[in-house]
């Protein structure tokens, strides 16, 4: 018969052996991650200087550069968010405080759900039909930003939802017996009160639309452009000016894919670099939307 | 003027009533029946300035009826308090008054609570909930400021009203502060917010913004359970300094709180109103077995 000592010895085994495992699978992810950042930073760091964030896509690797595709990414996602933010925010207050709890609400509801699950490509194909041909919008600005905005919309409304969700009842009521309405409520408290979990919502879509490439390309985004949209602000009246929405542009995912697809290697550079930035604006769009949630969780405790 | 409130009414005229359904399904130890209801209405001086007056009142939370045949009459400008054991629907009663219950769906009032001087049935389903809570005010068990500053949560109420003078709205926050005698605590932080105030504190700041508003009535529904000995005394002492000028329906569990500060006491008991007198009376020569048992804490 074996001793104690020795059973629990093997048992022990076993709890190191399976710890060892553990440690290694959630390694590979963390690793993978790692790896792709430090390859994507050596290969591009170099290249992500002022010169390449100064020129235009160009024949030439050397001298090519991303400014249309951050000027188009900047101008989408302003649009994107001007969109998103006013339709998602009311589709959630509406849903949350003014929706009847029935069938029609809860048919609306996992729908809504659902819509964050669908695949971003189905969402390009839907604005080729709807935006580019039906409302006639072309492959503009425009465009881009409504489909950008619809597949954002979900993450907003559900945020929204979720924040006003915090607030407790007897704010609610305190406003209510002050002979506030409905719609008073809503915009001097739950509003403000919930601003915070919104506008993290948002700025999260917005991270997620900024990498979209598929239903860009879907409505055709082009990849080589050698000028900017026309600047907003013009010298005579009415001094602004719209007509940059129904520019073409191009965004930063599109302009790196299209550098990967290319044979000579002096490009994967310039795609690398472009990656290295668009994961630098995606890691501080989450961050702001952190640092904005921990704020306003300070602000306002229940 | 009809001013009498006893259970004795709604037992003479209707004694099979769903009320002693009502009382038999809670199986109570002891129902007013089995106690035997003195009919104590004679005994009741008549309210001669009534503010507000139940009649018939009931309330259901969808099927569950809370509240049954009530008749009562409030006096105006004078402090009334509602005792009774939890549960009995003390709160629910109250929150019929500034139609909370509307707030939420499958909610029903029955019979009338009527304001007077105009007599308008306030719980008649033309009549808009928000013009009674812009004519009555409501102070909850839990203090429940805004997430704003100290100054913000008593404008509130006035700017719902339209009021946009501010040195009209400063005036009237400061009256009001000083009526809930937080002034001087709060004169130098106004702009501060007002979660960084004492629960005590807290609790008389939603009393200023209950009053800035000039209520015909101010509902209270226990507002000191959540306060200590000291905060609860100022929170009495002011509720004595707004007699004659408010009239004040006060939820309390505190015996005690019910005779320093009201002048008529209401016994509710299972959704009725098992006794209402003066306070005095209420205490000293209680005309139902009931609440004589409830005030001397034997009960059940
Ligand atoms: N929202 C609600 N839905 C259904 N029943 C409720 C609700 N609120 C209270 N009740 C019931 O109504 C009765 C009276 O409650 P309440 O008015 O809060 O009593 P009290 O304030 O006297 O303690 C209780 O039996 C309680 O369970
Ligand atoms: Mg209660």
């Amino acid at each position: 018969m074996r001793s104690i000592q020795e059973i629990v010895a093997r048992r022990r085994r076993q709890d190191r052996w399976f710890a060892v495992l553990g440690v290694f699978c959630t390694s590979i992810g963390i690793i993978t991650l790692i790896a792709l950042l430090a390859n994507l930073l050596i290969d591009g760091l170099g290249h992500l200087d002022w010169q390449f964030l100064t020129s235009f896509a160009s024949r030439r690797a050397s001298s090519a550069g991303v400014l249309a595709a951050v000027v188009g990414s900047l101008l989408v996602m302003l649009v994107t968010a001007c969109v998103a933010a006013p339709l998602g925010i009311a589709a959630g207050v509406w849903l949350e405080e003014y929706a009847p709890k029935n069938r029609v609400a809860t048919i609306l509801e996992v729908n809504i759900a659902n819509l964050a699950g669908v695949p971003s490509v189905i969402y390009g194909l839907m604005a080729l039909s709807v935006f580019v041909y039906a409302f006639g919008f072309g492959h503009s600005i425009l465009t881009a930003a409504l489909t950008l905005a619809v597949l954002i919309l979900p993450i907003v409304i559900v945020a929204t939802r979720e924040a006003l969700r915090t607030i407790p009842r007897t704010i609610r009521e305190a406003s209510y017996a002050l002979g506030a309405t409905k719609w008073e409520t809503v915009w001097h408290h739950l509003l403000p009160y919930s601003l915070g979990g919104i506008a993290t919502g948002v700025i999260i879509g917005l991270s997620r639309a900024i990498g979209e490439t598929a239903p860009l390309v879907t409505i055709g985004a082009l990849a080589f452009i050698a000028f900017l949209p026309d600047p907003p602000v013009t010298g005579e009246f009415p001094f602004v000016s719209f007509s940059w929405l129904g520019s073409d542009f191009t965004v930063l995912p599109i302009q790196m894919f299209n550098w990967v697809s290319r044979p000579d290697p002096a490009f994967h550079h310039n795609a690398a670099a472009t990656g290295v930035l668009l994961i630098a604006i995606t890691l501080g769009m989450n961050a702001i939307a952190i640092f904005v949630r921990y704020r306003m969780r300070k602000a306002i405790q229940w | 003027m009809v001013t009498h409130c006893t259970l004795a009414d709604a037992q003479d005229s209707a004694p099979s009533r769903p009320i002693t359904n009502l009382l038999r399904r809670a199986t109570p130890t002891m129902t007013p029946h089995e106690v035997g209801a003195d009919p104590v209405t004679d005994q009741i001086p008549a309210i001669a300035d009534i503010k507000v007056q139940l009649r018939n009142f009931g309330f259901a939370y969808g099927s569950n009826q809370v509240l049954k045949d009530l008749n009562v009459a409030f006096e105006n400008k004078k402090v009334t308090a509602l005792i009774g054991p939890s549960g009995c629907g003390k709160t629910t009663l109250l929150r019929s008054f500034n139609r909370m219950h509307d707030l939420y769906p499958g909610n029903r009032y029955t019979g009338e609570i009527l304001l007077l001087p105009d007599r308008i049935n306030l719980v008649a389903p033309d009549v808009s909930p928000t013009e009674m809570r812009m004519r009555l005010s409501m102070v909850f068990q839990k203090p429940n400021p805004f997430p704003k500053s100290i100054f913000e949560n008593v404008a509130f109420g006035l700017r719902m009203r339209g009021v946009r003078d501010k040195a009209r709205i400063r005036e009237k926050v400061e009256q009001s502060l000083r009526d809930a005698a937080l002034w001087d605590e709060t004169k130098d932080r106004l702009h501060k917010p007002a979660y960084d105030l004492s629960g005590g504190q807290q609790q008389r700041l939603c009393i200023a913004r209950a009053l800035a508003v000039d209520p015909e009535i101010v509902l209270f529904d226990e507002p000191t359970s959540a306060l200590d000995p000291t905060a609860t005394l100022r929170i009495e002492e002011l509720i004595d300094s707004l007699r004659n000028r408010v009239t004040i329906i006060i939820v309390t569990h505190n015996m005690q709180q019910a005779q320093r500060i009201a002048d008529w006491t209401g016994f509710l008991y299972l959704g009725s109103m098992v006794e209402f007198d003066r306070t005095e009376k209420v205490f000293t020569n209680p005309g139902n077995k009931l609440t004589e048992q409830y005030i001397t804490g034997r009960f059940g």
